[in-house]
């Protein structure tokens, strides 16, 4: 790498942007991370005084929703992330040069080290992988390579994750995620589809923060993003409980708002921050447009969450809180048995004191997956 | 939806069928100038030629062509210190290795230093303006309020977990402020760049014939009157638009990898079609994708009545153009006129990159009335955004079958449904990205990115940028690896187009 660093804050303050507005935006991510305010500093000296970390970008099975997600992000944008903050060196969709020169920049990357790698797209593992090459080599060796040559790896999107879409029944293409591509890595998961932007920033500012991952549940997502779920955030939770359902698509109850877990959402079985930063720069998401969550950060969603527009197992008495709570421990109990290797359970009972490891100092890396 | 919608016979209502076309039609627009700045620009303008340019002399160039404020001196002074910046840390990130002073770049250093300012400026207006679809589907990209028989996005003045005055007024302000982008950046800069590059307006011309599905229905499910027509245009003749029919689509897998069960001779239409994966490449990792060469793809062969055809923005504003819609047909003799050239440059990879420009103004001077259509019929008192006659499955016919249409920005989509006691018995997709990356057929007929790039002159084999302006052109949905070969075998290049 080189020595010559601009720093974010040196080149916003070339562009006329204050010290203080610096910081604003440097509380702002602190907030966005769940953490305590005395990050704040720590966060503007990482951003200030950092290199620019090379991060490369891999496309396997995907549709490019993750990286046009990245192309809204707004804090950091991704044009100052692109210039200022971190060394893009590969994107397939959005880096200047093409065929064997783009190559040469992924190649250079890798033979150098010390890079981040962000994965969007499942892998086939089917058929030797022909289902997806790229310059005449598999997704699977690829990312076998980088993966696992790199600091760490963040997963980005559902597909990534546990294989999206392509991974749904029948799995025609043997599609799964970087997790069991290439197992023994340090790697992050932000799934999601695609994921909210605000997330897939707050962990590279972490990362460059602390020099770590942000913990995460056992799935391997941070818990500042998915260490919630959906329901008890929610801003129509109170009709949940008041007994106050839409009935019908653009019924009465509909237009004011009621819940929507008759017409199957499944924000009780979903952990993730929706609610909260909503996408867009805090512009909606989908509850708050009138449809259901579909759980699209959950493992393997396309199988598990449909059909989408049936409610969640019958429990019961449901608009009731007690049994809220049984619910989204329902439908992680029926897809338990299928999921059991991968933790889910256990994951559900980490999430029950996920902040207190905040407060320790060591903003411990648990990204760490098997 | 559509596809469904057409099997089982459902009308959605009006209000949904305008959030519909704002929707998309928003689409259109910002996903047209990322297109040009984010995915197009870097092949016509060379970033590092900024660096040698008159911050005044830029200033100079960039206030005769439109009144748009951020054109001062100190504003492409700023930009030009950002990017010596990043040049001297000597990490390029995502601009490394690109064909940088390739003699095929002809813009002068003030123009280069224009466009690397207006491409940063791009990122963030796209950023902004695409929060009407957070208004209307939730979120973007991929918005989730899609049903169905409409929308589960509703509507009530009179609350605030609905779409009302206050998110109205939003999109306004939003569908204003993209406008005002197009008129004052886009479109000024597409026309001081395009005349450096005039000798484009001779190559990359591709199959000449056209499909469009049409888009933007003006009325409820009545697909007699679209915005954007339906028509077909063969040997580029502009004379006649010929009436689209979806029963003459068929592909071809003869030189794609799979098989059908009838034999790969003959196309099926999507209603009867198979999707049985049979990979012959060779075993990865490979070299050169020269093989036998008998199948080549994992696109199939879309024909249109046994023709290949171009679909995309290009396709649009020819049959548009020939059918005689009024504000399409204005635009287009408006640029034609400004270049100095005739309906015949239309046909090359210069007039596919102009008529998405043409597009994107057409779209964004019309969305904003249709924010006003939609409040006229909220104050008529038609909050409706939902047809749920047929939502439960015990309602529909045990057999059923619909076509499904739709216009991506990049070109016509369709989707073929069979539904058979309330499920799906075949279903299959036929994409813009097929249509124009289409291999060969059985008559050994070729794709439009294959015909447009028979005769593109390439000054430099190791650095074909040529090849990559008229695939880009189509803009390409893939990340995909297209293998060019001389007519010796031997491969002239292999290029990644991104
Ligand atoms: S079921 Fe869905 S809409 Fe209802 S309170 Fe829970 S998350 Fe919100």
């Amino acid at each position: 790498m080189n020595d010559f660093s601009p720093g974010l804050e040196n080149v916003l303050a070339r562009q006329g942007v204050t010290r203080r507005d610096f910081l604003k935006f440097c509380s702002a991510m602190a907030a966005t991370l769940v953490l305590p305010t005395r990050y704040v500093e720590r966060i503007a000296d990482a951003l200030a005084t950092v290199k620019r970390p090379p991060l490369v970008w891999l496309e396997f099975q995907d549709c490019a929703g993750c990286s046009e997600a990245f192309l809204r992000a707004s804090r950091p944008s991704v044009g100052d992330i692109v210039l200022d903050i971190l060394s893009v060196n590969y994107h397939e969709t959005i880096m200047a040069p093409a065929g064997k020169a783009a190559v040469k920049s992924l190649d250079d990357t890798v033979k150098e080290g010390g890079y981040l790698v962000v994965v969007e797209g499942s892998i086939p593992t089917k058929d030797n992988g022909i289902y997806c090459t790229i310059g005449g080599r598999t997704a699977l060796d690829i990312a076998k390579q980088v993966c696992g040559k790199a600091a760490a790896t963040l997963t980005v999107g559902a597909c990534a994750f546990y294989g999206g879409w392509p991974n749904a029944t029948p799995n025609p293409t043997g599609a799964v995620g970087v997790k069991d591509a290439v197992p023994g890595i340090t790697l992050l998961n932000l799934p999601g589809c695609p994921p909210n932007p605000v997330n897939i920033t707050a962990t590279v500012v972490h990362y460059l923060t602390f020099g770590s991952l942000p913990a995460t549940d056992q799935l391997g997502r941070p818990l500042f993003a998915y260490g919630t779920r959906i329901h008890d955030n929610c801003e129509r939770r109170a009709h949940y409980d008041a007994g106050e359902y839409v009935e019908e698509w653009g019924d009465d109850h509909a237009r004011a708002g009621w819940c929507l877990y008759k017409m199957g959402c499944k924000g009780p079985a979903t952990f993730h921050n929706c609610p909260t930063v909503r996408y867009n720069d805090g512009t909606s998401w989908p509850v708050g447009a009138g449809h259901g969550c579909v759980g699209c950060s959950e493992v393997a969603f396309w199988d598990t969450m449909s059909p989408f527009y049936r409610r969640l197992p019958n429990v019961a008495g449901f608009g009731v809180e007690a049994q809220a709570d049984q619910i989204g421990l329902g439908i992680v109990g029926g897809v338990a048995a299928a999921f059991a290797a991968h933790g889910v359970v256990s994951a559900i009972r980490a999430r029950q004191q996920p902040l207190a490891r905040h407060e320790s100092d060591g903003v411990s890396a648990e990204g760490k997956e098997g | 939806m559509r596809a469904v919608e057409d099997a089982l016979g459902i009308t959605i209502p009006q209000n949904a069928q305008i959030i519909r076309n704002l929707i998309e039609g928003s689409q259109y627009v910002q996903d047209h100038v990322i297109h040009f700045y984010h995915l197009h620009a870097l092949d016509w303008v060379d970033i590092t030629g900024a660096l040698k340019a008159d911050p005044a002399g830029t200033a100079k160039l960039a206030q005769s062509i439109s009144d748009w404020p951020n054109s001062s001196e100190a504003h492409f002074k700023g930009v030009q210190n950002r990017v010596k910046t990043f040049v001297e840390s000597g990490q390029l990130g995502l601009f490394a290795n690109a064909y940088w002073g390739h003699p095929a770049y002809k813009l002068p250093p003030e123009a280069n230093l224009m466009a690397v300012a207006h491409y940063l400026e791009a990122l963030d207006w796209q950023r902004d303006v695409i929060r009407v679809h957070a208004i209307l589907g939730a979120k973007n990209p991929h918005p989730q309020t899609y049903l169905v028989g409409g929308m589960a996005l509703p509507i009530d003045p009179n609350s605030q977990n609905a779409l009302n005055a206050d998110k109205l007024a939003l999109m306004k302000q939003l569908l204003a402020k993209a406008r005002v982008f197009v008129e004052k950046v886009y479109i000024p800069d597409l026309l001081a760049v395009a005349p450096f590059y005039k000798d484009w307006a001779g190559v990359g011309g591709g199959v000449g014939n056209f499909l469009a599905y049409g888009e933007f229905p003006l009325t409820p499910n009545n697909t007699e009157r679209l915005f954007l027509p339906r028509g077909v245009i063969l040997n580029k003749d502009l004379t006649k638009v010929l009436p689209m029919d979806h029963q003459k689509v068929s592909e071809y897998v003869t030189r794609s990898w799979y098989d059908y069960a009838g034999g790969d001779g003959k196309a099926l239409h999507p209603w009867d079609g198979e999707t049985a994966p049979h990979y012959t490449g060779p075993k990865p990792p490979y070299d050169s994708m020269v093989g036998d060469g008998a199948k080549y793809s994992w696109l199939k062969a879309p024909r249109y009545d046994g023709n290949a055809m171009e679909v995309g923005p290009l396709a649009r504003m020819l049959v548009a153009y020939g059918s005689g819609v009024k504000p399409v047909v204005d635009t287009v003799n408006l640029v034609l006129k400004t270049l100095g050239v005739g309906p015949e440059a239309l046909f090359s990879t210069l007039g596919r990159t102009a008529a998405r420009g043409v597009e994107t103004l057409v779209l964004a001077q019309q969305i904003e009335s249709w924010v006003d259509a939609l409040a006229a019929n909220i104050k008529r008192g038609d909050l409706k955004t939902h047809n749920g006659d047929k939502w439960d499955p015990s309602k529909w016919p045990s057999e059923a079958k619909g076509f499904g249409f739709f216009e991506a920005p990049r070109g016509a989509l369709g989707h073929w449904v069979r539904i058979k006691d309330g499920a799906i018995a075949n279903y299959q997709c036929v994409v813009p990205s097929t249509w124009n990356g289409s291999p060969r057929d059985a008559s050994n007929k070729r794709g439009a990115w294959e015909e447009a790039l028979v005769g593109t002159p390439v000054t430099d084999p190791e650095r074909p940028i040529e090849i990559l302006r008229t695939v880009h052109s189509f803009d390409p949905c893939m990340a995909c690896a297209v293998h060019v070969v001389d007519t010796h075998g031997r491969e002239v290049t292999r290029i990644k187009v991104v």
